[in-house]
């Protein structure tokens, strides 16, 4: 057991019952919006979690930050289970996992002054820094490259990228052990993207948080993360360190999201060999048997008849930082390679 | 306006070109400005646009929120005719001068000759009307043709565009489509009269990445079959390295730079596409710290007198006191590549090499 981890999931389950309508039976059915997800978080690193949209990447942040309740499987931040907390337990874990969210104009209140939003943790958590509240905001306030005349203004008189520096102001304002940053510069454009990226890099290596990085923007996350775990329908397909997964990815899945990434170099997006998806995510309420992959698979196409039956039949083992969660990642190189 | 950069030929369109001239491109449009008067001021969102287009080619045109990229497509598809907005110069389409001419006019283009594909399919798809019906709408209002024969060319559209089933499909509403369909289908609607110009305003940000990829692979694919133009806006450099012939970078509604896709990318030749490209992770870069570009772009109520990125260019020293803040420059085009900046050719190209 890794010693130095801060944060690990076992086999995390998030399962949303459908509602039918009046007279039809309920309860019947699902959406595994995550379907058995481990992965454990070192202190000061960062893991990215990447994957299409409905993928549950973002559902396993937001159970990672407790903002929901799992439906099966446990959380660890440091040995203790989070799942068991109440009470007292759960007003101090609060303080260890804060988020930062996608949306800088509509996770702060209009009506609040960015003093205000970035003090409401330390008041909900009654804590008193040394030389005042307004100081320690202020220098908050600086820390994350605003200024502290800041302090009376009101987030409409921000830019998108000033305001993704308040939520990170607020977020770090408890000193967490692990923020769960979900898709944090989307929003925002290239050259501010920039400057918020090295921003969270920076606060990670000064007081050493580690982040759950959620992002569908592959070359951020490859920027930004240590560990990287690629998502498909509820399940990781494929996790490992961040060069390993991008110099080698062996899940068809990864390749071919990979190879969807516009490469910002003409002649290099000329001559790349590229591999189309076809089709949409299935519907998570609906998930095809077997490898919940194998319906957009372009390897699955190429394999005879026991190979596919194998596909269809029966659910691959997790992804392991040894093998992705496929039956036929081996052969896949060389496979691959003659498609196309 | 002052005339001081040499005559070119190619892309983009300079004002020194005569508008009398018979031999007119496609589309070219000449000094676009738009400015949007508010209770704080005059918003200059375009300010003295010039491009030219032809048939079967891809313009990329970049940038960040608040450039007015968009603003130059909504001027082009005479989207702010009956607006506040004000707009000047020239957009000649096939000699049709798209700012002066009426709605009733700009009504016989639309859809027909200029089509154009939106950012957000949820909100440019009626929820009430089945998207059937939307797309064959269009092919009513410009066709004389039956509700049939309509019925039966939005069906084929669909199925052009790689919507499953599209008999079926034809008849189920926006809400039943997922965000990749709805976009297809917002695709269908703006091609099902073949126009020989479409307008695509980020078409796929709202998209992942693998469906982003069908899509552009699928907008390819039309383009060729039926040698249509495209402009494609987006503020992604990614998007434009795959699809584009051509880019046009805009910053505070200038063009900064444009030139052939190629040339943009490994010949950049304008502090902020520079800083653009640097400050883009890539797959392939180690990591490290990234370069952003500093500060923020400027307010488009009061632009600054000089050149409209002085204030966040690293380089405006280099060009001598002053000249950056007291003076803006000129696009200037050299063999079809054009730039706006007060930095000569070599203190740019050392530039590059030293970052």
């Amino acid at each position: 057991m890794d010693t130095q981890a801060i944060l690990q999931v076992e086999n995390l389950q998030k399962h949303f019952p459908i509602k039918g309508g009046l007279f039809s039976a309920t309860g019947s059915k699902t959406v595994k919006a995550v379907d058995g997800v481990s992965f454990s978080l070192a202190r000061g690193q960062t893991l990215g979690l990447v994957g299409e949209s409905g993928c549950g990447k973002s559902t396993t942040g937001r159970m990672v930050a407790r903002l929901m309740d799992p439906t099966g499987g446990r959380i660890l931040i440091d040995g203790a289970d989070i799942g068991q907390l109440g009470g007292r337990d759960l007003y101090n874990f609060r303080r260890k996992v804060q988020m930062i969210f996608q949306d800088p104009f509509a996770s702060l209140n209009p009506r609040q002054t960015v003093g205000t939003a970035i003090a409401a943790p330390m008041l909900a958590q009654k804590i008193n820094p040394a030389g005042g509240l307004k100081n320690r905001v202020k220098e908050l306030l600086e820390q994350v490259g605003l200024k502290p005349e800041h302090y009376n203004r009101f987030p409409h008189e921000f830019s998108g990228g000033q305001r993704q520096r308040v939520g990170i102001a607020r977020a770090i304002s408890l000193n967490p052990s692990v923020i769960v940053c979900d898709e944090p510069v989307s929003a925002l454009d290239v050259s501010v993207q920039a400057q918020v990226v090295n921003l969270l890099q920076e606060i990670q290596r000064d007081t050493g948080v580690a982040y759950i990085f959620i992002a569908h923007d592959l070359s951020v996350v490859r920027h930004i993360s240590h560990e990287v775990a690629v998502m498909y329908l509820g399940k990781i397909v494929e996790q490992g360190p961040r060069e390993e997964l991008f110099r080698d990815p062996r899940h068809p899945y990864t390749r071919a999201l990979l190879s969807a990434v516009p490469l910002p170099d003409p002649r290099a997006a000329r001559q790349q060999q590229k591999i189309r998806l076809r089709g949409d995510l299935p519907s998570p309420a609906n998930p095809p048997s077997g490898c919940v992959f194998r319906t957009r698979c372009p390897l699955f196409g190429t394999l005879g008849a026991e190979h596919q039956q194998r596909c269809i039949s029966e659910i691959p083992r997790p992804a392991s930082a040894a093998a992705p969660a496929c039956h036929h990642a081996g052969l896949e190189s060389a496979a691959l390679a003659g498609v196309q | 306006m002052t005339q001081l950069q040499p005559s070119p030929a190619g892309q983009p369109a300079t004002r020194t070109a005569h508008p009398a001239t018979g031999t007119a491109a496609f589309l070219e449009v000449r000094n676009l400005s738009v400015k949007f008067p508010t209770d704080d001021g005059l918003v200059s969102a375009v300010n003295g646009m010039d491009f030219s287009l032809e048939r079967g080619q891809t313009l990329g045109i970049v940038g960040e929120s608040g450039s007015g990229k968009s603003v130059t497509s909504q001027a082009l598809m005479g989207l702010l005719k009956g607006t506040s907005a004000r707009v000047t110069g020239q957009a000649l389409f096939q000699g049709k001068d798209l700012v002066t001419l009426p709605e009733s006019g700009m009504r016989q283009l639309r859809g027909r000759n200029i089509g154009m594909i939106f950012q957000d399919p949820l909100s440019a798809l009626h929820p009430f009307y089945t998207v059937g019906h939307q797309i064959a709408e269009a092919y009513l209002v410009h066709n004389k043709a039956s509700k049939k024969q309509a019925r039966a060319a939005a069906v084929d559209m669909l199925g052009r565009v790689g919507i499953p089933s599209p008999e079926q499909r034809y008849d189920e509403y926006p809400h039943h489509f997922s965000g990749g369909m709805r976009q297809r289908a917002m695709i269908a609607m703006a091609l099902i009269c073949e126009p020989e110009l479409l307008i695509a305003d980020e078409p796929t940000t709202a998209l992942d990445v693998t469906v982003q990829a069908q899509i552009l692979d699928l907008m390819s694919e039309l383009q060729e079959e039926t040698n249509s133009a495209l402009i494609l806006i987006t503020h992604d450099l990614g998007v434009v390295a795959e699809v584009c012939d051509s880019v046009l970078v805009m910053y505070g509604g200038q063009c900064v730079e444009s030139g052939p896709v190629d040339e943009i990318f490994y010949d950049t030749r304008h502090p902020y596409t520079l800083g653009l490209l640097k400050s883009m992770p890539t797959l392939s870069s180690s990591s490290g710290r990234l370069n952003p570009i500093p500060g923020q772009p400027p307010s488009l109520l009061d632009l600054p007198k000089g050149c409209i990125f002085s204030a966040r260019c690293e380089y405006a020293a280099l060009a001598g006191d002053g000249v950056c803040a007291g003076q803006r420059p000129e696009l200037v085009v050299e063999e079809g590549h054009g730039k706006r900046c007060h930095l000569s050719g070599p203190q740019i190209v050392t530039i590059r090499n030293t970052r």
